[in-house]
């Protein structure tokens, strides 16, 4: 390990700070903090949203504010949660920053376009957020027609114009990330020596590329019918109401691996390094990430069990999402076996890869009961769903992003983010989390309806729970924020490869230097090629 | 808040059924859960940094083999397991939309933000249903404007609700009493407001309540009112000098159509003869029939649609 190098070294941090420097930087280091900037903005104001629900869910009665605004809080929360947090969190910013250094790589194969995909992606961000300051929407994250179409007065044209621009920086970036993978490996780098955070940045940006444009569509299809009156939705014009939910959820199922399977990959490297162990089934885990992709296309319709679909497609769907949940169960024992004669230490990082396999086999789990066709009826639109969907995004993915957040921070900031502050966050995050969403469970089965700011009295105690939980997570999720901004400048300074890891991105320096390498990589090993101690003091 | 509640009330035929799943489910995943999470803690205790715990893997070849069958058990069980409750589900599913011959129909006409329902003899009620215990009863609905859903948490049944197209809804309440009716698809500003009571109560109890409306027309004669007034009579009627098909005894059979196609005439294929007549035109007619889209409610649709269907159980 070439960890003496430390300190003043030219990095990609060094060349030039005015504000220039970054707005027009093509450097994927660059764009990939502007990104987790751009995003933990727009986080605290979905968080915020959040907050704000569950506050106002303290009592049967909404007390705090009025339906009209909680409906509105709702929509600002899926909205901006989904389009400009969970879909771009793991890619535009860890992908961003360490996909061409994972591959050995100068940079992606596209700078211009991927300082495009940023500009695109605020801007549709700045959208957004202007409909949510003119009054916002009303519709959930959903937009059902023809609610969306023909009934609401609210600001639908913009929000969904907001989505439709970012829907291209997604799209370009997928785009990006697969011709980089394809054409700029190192020598050496073989297809399968490509550790698994790059797997899955390669078949998430293979669901970028081809679930987006539908989803772009949708919503100008639903723009349309809402501004011109051209009837696809609307009965009252001719439409289908069905049509939109096929529409939609044929993008928005696949978008549910859009930001897991990133979590998947990032939870695959953290686990390793921390076990000293290779992922247990390598090849297998690169199949099954290829394939949970490929399927993931073919489940749209259990989300619609109840919607009037057919119950033949209905029993289509089920077994299809039964099907799919098989490569999702086996990752999982998969990282448990990688723990099994490892040497395990547990540094944060470790410990929200920990959580993560966690709150994801409770959220995968849970999953399978609402793919049960006569048990979905009474689950479905309950606050079970929302439970589960936040045990696989929040719990699944955030957990992730965190632990891969920490375990790059020293490489990316070449600053160390104090241990203990971050141990205490990541367990705080995992308790607050489970007491917010496990309640929500059994407050579901009972038969709370989502999006219900007037609830049945009955439904109470649960939600006092879930609401207390939620005051737990909101420490989880702001303490790192803190620590790691006062990291940045009183932060012990970061070894090259503090954890010892293996892969190319820790052989460069920390913060590596604007080109990644001074040399280009030659690999002659797999991926997680730790050398396997028999000893206990390996 | 003195209770924790866990079940919701158990109050139809197929609620046993659904909670059994549920059961099976929550003990399947909570042993999956429980086996992920003692393993990983066992691993990262026993195998943690600096501990004196073995990790030679003896013969690699053998060890490969031991490893490889391990991935095919963990593959194959879930497999198995996953398929079996996709069967049974599935079997509940089907039984739970079957609907019972005799079931009592019930019309229910959804709109911002209520829920409007009629029965055959003509009562009718808002966000409030009355059902009677032991007897099958089917829902047929439709929306007025946006789409609702319709969901009884005590009887496990749930079904959207549309616009433009009938959806239905079938249980048989086995327990007298009083249940949550919610709106669970978001429709709007007051959509948790979309709530209302189904009311369960003992057979003869309800034909009491049924005749204490007595003195309503029932809904086929509200239809045959509507039927009247529109003027359709001046066609469907059996003396009528245009050639339409007669309404006698056509519902619930087959009907030949021009291009071939035969379709069943239930409620679907009457709403769309109404609003849309040029679209599945009788064999032997031609397509002269006006849409009365617009000049017809959804509730003196299904009023036309009952009066239709007498027309049926008359001969």
């Amino acid at each position: 390990m070439n960890s003496t190098a430390i300190a003043t070294h030219e990095s990609y941090l060094s060349s030039g700070w005015n504000w220039w420097s970054w707005l027009s930087t093509l450097d994927h280091k660059r764009i990939g903090i502007m990104y987790t900037v751009s995003i933990t903005l727009l986080f605290g104001i979905g968080g915020a949203a959040a907050a704000m629900i569950r506050l106002d869910l303290l009592t049967p009665h909404s007390q705090l504010v009025s339906i009209e605004t909680y409906n509105k809080l709702f929509t600002v929360h899926g909205v901006i949660m989904v389009w400009f947090f969970l879909i771009p969190s793991i890619p535009a910013t860890l992908g961003n920053f360490l996909l061409p250094m994972m591959i050995g790589a100068r940079d992606l194969a596209f700078p211009r376009l991927n300082l495009l995909s940023w500009y695109l992606f605020v801007g549709g961000a700045v959208f957004t957020i202007y409909a949510l300051l003119n009054g916002g929407a009303d519709t959930g994250w959903t937009f059902y027609a023809p609610y969306s179409t023909t009934y609401t007065s609210s600001q639908v044209f913009a929000v969904a114009t907001g989505v439709f621009i970012a829907g291209f920086s997604s799209i370009l970036t997928g785009l990006n990330f697969v011709v980089t993978v394809h054409a700029m490996r190192a020598p050496g780098m073989t297809w399968f020596r490509l550790p698994l955070f790059i797997w899955s940045m390669y078949a998430t940006s293979l669901i970028l590329v081809l679930a987006t444009p539908v989803l772009a569509m949708t919503l100008m299809l639903m723009v349309f019918e809402r501004t011109f009156g051209i009837g696809v939705f609307d009965p009252a014009l001719g439409g289908d109401p069905l049509l939109f939910q096929h529409l939609f959820w044929f993008y928005s199922h696949p978008a549910v691996y859009i930001m897991v399977v990133p979590a998947m990959g990032v939870a695959s490297e953290i686990i390793s390094c921390f076990t000293r162990n290779s992922v247990f089934g390598y090849r297998f885990m690169a199949f099954a990430i290829l394939a949970i992709a490929a399927f993931g296309f073919l489940v749209w319709g259990h989300h619609m069990f109840v919607s009037g679909q057919s119950a033949y497609a209905g029993t289509v769907f089920s077994l299809l999402t039964f099907l799919v949940s098989v490569p999702s169960a086996i990752k999982v024992f998969n990282w448990t076996a990688t723990l099994y004669k490892g040497q395990v230490s547990f540094e944060a990082p470790m410990l929200y890869a920990l959580g993560f396999i966690g709150l994801f086999t409770i959220g995968g789990l849970t999953g399978l009961f609402l793919a049960s066709l006569g048990l979905d009826v009474q689950l479905h639109d309950t606050y079970f769903v929302v439970a589960h969907f936040h045990y696989i995004m929040v719990g699944g993915a955030v957990m992730a992003f965190f632990g891969g957040i920490h375990f790059w921070w020293p490489k990316i900031t070449g600053r160390m983010y104090p241990e203990g502050w971050a141990r205490f966050s990541a367990i705080l995050t995992f308790i607050g989390f489970n007491l917010t969403f496990f309640p929500q469970f059994i407050v579901g089965y009972l038969g709370m309806p989502r999006r219900y700011p007037e609830y049945a009295p009955e439904f109470q105690v649960w939600n006092v729970f879930s609401s207390a939980g939620a005051s737990l997570l909101v420490f989880g999720y702001v303490l790192p924020l803190i620590y790691l901004l006062w990291s940045l400048r009183y932060g012990e300074r970061a070894l090259n490869n503090p954890w010892n890891a293996k892969g190319l991105e820790w052989e460069t320096a920390s913060p590596p230097p604007s080109e990644n390498f001074h040399a280009t990589p030659v690999v002659t090993e797999e991926a997680y090629a730790y050398a396997r101690a028999e000893s206990p003091h390996g | 808040m003195d209770s924790l509640p866990f079940f919701p009330d158990r109050a139809s035929t197929i609620a046993g059924s659904i909670d059994n799943l549920y059961f099976a489910w929550l003990i399947l995943s909570g042993v999956v859960a429980l086996a992920v999470a003692v393993a990983i803690v066992w691993f990262a205790v026993r195998y943690r940094r600096g501990s004196a715990a073995d990790r030679s893997l003896g013969d690699v070849a053998e060890h490969e083999k031991t490893m490889h069958h391990i991935e095919i058990v963990w593959t194959v069980v879930p497999l198995v397991l996953f398929l079996a409750m996709f069967f049974w589900s599935a079997k509940v599913y089907y039984r739970s939309v079957t609907v019972p011959k005799d079931a009592l129909p019930i019309y229910v006409v959804a709109k911002q933000w209520m829920w409007h329902a009629e029965h055959p003899g003509g009562e009718r009620e808002i966000d409030e249903l009355h059902v009677p215990a032991n007897r099958p009863v089917e829902l047929l609905m439709t929306s007025q404007d946006v789409i609702h859903s319709l969901s009884i948490p005590g009887f496990r049944i749930k079904q959207d609700v549309l616009p433009g197209r009938y959806t239905t809804l079938s249980f048989t309440a086995n327990r007298p009493g009083e249940y949550h009716l919610f709106c669970t698809q978001f429709c709007g500003a007051s959509h948790s407001l979309m709530v209302g009571r189904v009311v369960v109560m003992e057979p003869a109890a309800f034909e009491g309540w049924l005749s204490a409306h007595a003195n309503m027309p029932t809904m086929a004669a509200r239809g045959a009112q509507r039927y009247r007034q529109l003027g359709c009579g001046g066609c469907h009627d059996a003396q009528a000098t245009v050639r339409a098909p007669k309404l006698d005894g056509l519902f619930g059979r087959p009907v030949q159509l021009r291009d071939g196609r035969s379709v069943l005439a239930d409620e679907r294929f009457i709403r769309d003869a109404v609003l849309q007549p040029t679209q599945d035109v009788p064999a032997g007619y031609d397509a002269n029939m006006p849409s009365f889209r617009g000049q017809i409610s959804e509730e003196e649709l299904l009023e036309i649609i009952e009066y239709v269907k007498s027309l049926s159980n008359a001969t």
